[in-house]
């Protein structure tokens, strides 16, 4: 009988949580190294084409940006919605892309500069003019190395 | 004296847990977990001023893509299907003379590529990636062949190899501005 009695008694022991704050934490570091800050706010609408043959970009660090696409939203009132180009922070033209590659290079290690790639993130309606001004401009500057960004999916 | 017996008191860690995930919680909302994919592509250096005539290509290693305003397609002089250019360029590269018109071998094998300034994005990275795909088709189906392996699982040597034999040449023409 004594058995009995002495369950009613203890009644279930509290779950110990004392392990809790480890497995946040883990979770946390998880999070904190994997975590990547987003640089540059959009100001164009970018919705990039989709296509098959992809491959993974290598080395971020080394990878300029330029952005084309119609300006998004509430920047249509003030700059129209034709594409536009998009260098770091702002808007840009043409004739910024050769300085804003050389401002790239500046910053990087000599030895990497023959690595440094650019990639294009343009947006699916863009007429193909805009696209290859860019290229001339990328070749002038003697950055050759480019990748249009694509994400993956069948057509 | 009774009092120093009784050493440090022990810090409360109940709310360390519910810093931990604030902290977590931050993470977790500001994380970015997309890998930037892409088709890389490497653009023809200026030419300089003083430059030899480059050497003459025949007619038939040349296998000329045209894509108009309007996002169509001429291949060779006829209008063809986007579904239907993968295959018709990896004939073109495979073959190794036996067409008098199509290609005398996958090295000499030069596609020319040309758009308008019309042309939408989308369908140039389209063009792009079918022409990229019958490349890599064609390496994946002659290394089955020959190591009884896939393309991607070779190693850096025999790779090369195949890259040498049938190398991608896609050569882009300064685009034209017809109806744009």
């Amino acid at each position: 009988m004594s058995k009995f009695r002495n369950k009613d008694n203890k009644g279930t022991p509290a779950i110990s949580t004392a392990a809790l704050p480890d497995i946040v934490f883990m979770l946390l570091f998880f999070f904190m190294v994997t975590t990547v800050m987003r640089e540059t706010t959009l100001f164009v609408e970018v919705m990039i084409p989709k296509a098959t043959e992809i491959k993974k970009m290598e080395k971020k660090s080394l990878v300029s940006y330029i952005y084309v696409g119609p300006p998004v939203k509430r920047m249509q009132a003030s700059f129209g919605s034709k594409p536009r180009i998009q260098l770091n922070d702002s808007f840009a033209t043409l004739n910024e892309i050769q300085e804003f590659i050389a401002s790239e290079r500046e910053a990087k290690d000599e030895k990497e500069i023959p690595y440094m790639t650019t990639s294009i993130k343009s947006d699916e309606s863009v007429k193909m003019g805009i696209i290859t001004d860019i290229k001339q401009e990328l070749r002038k500057a003697n950055s050759l190395k480019i990748n249009y960004s694509t994400r993956k999916g069948t057509y | 004296m009774a009092r120093k017996k009784r050493g440090l008191q022990e810090i409360n860690a109940g709310s360390m847990a519910d810093i931990a995930f604030l902290l977590l919680i931050f993470f977790l909302v500001t994380t970015t977990m997309d890998v930037d994919t892409g088709i890389a592509r490497k653009l023809p250096p200026i030419p300089e001023e003083e430059q030899e005539t480059p050497p003459e290509i025949h007619a038939r290693n040349i296998y000329v893509v045209l894509v108009n305003a309007g996002d169509n397609l001429l291949v060779e002089g006829e209008p063809m299907n986007i579904n239907q250019l993968k295959d018709g360029a990896k004939r073109f590269i495979n073959n190794n003379g036996t067409n008098p018109t199509l290609s005398d071998n996958p090295e000499k094998a030069i596609i020319s590529l040309q758009n308008d300034r019309g042309t939408s994005y989308k369908m140039y990275v389209r063009v792009q990636n079918e022409l990229a795909a019958a490349y890599n088709e064609i390496r994946n189906e002659v290394a089955l062949q020959r190591f009884g392996e896939r393309y991607i699982d070779l190693n850096k040597s025999k790779q090369k190899e195949i890259r040498k034999e049938y190398p991608q040449k896609i050569s882009e023409a300064e685009p034209k501005n017809i109806g744009s």
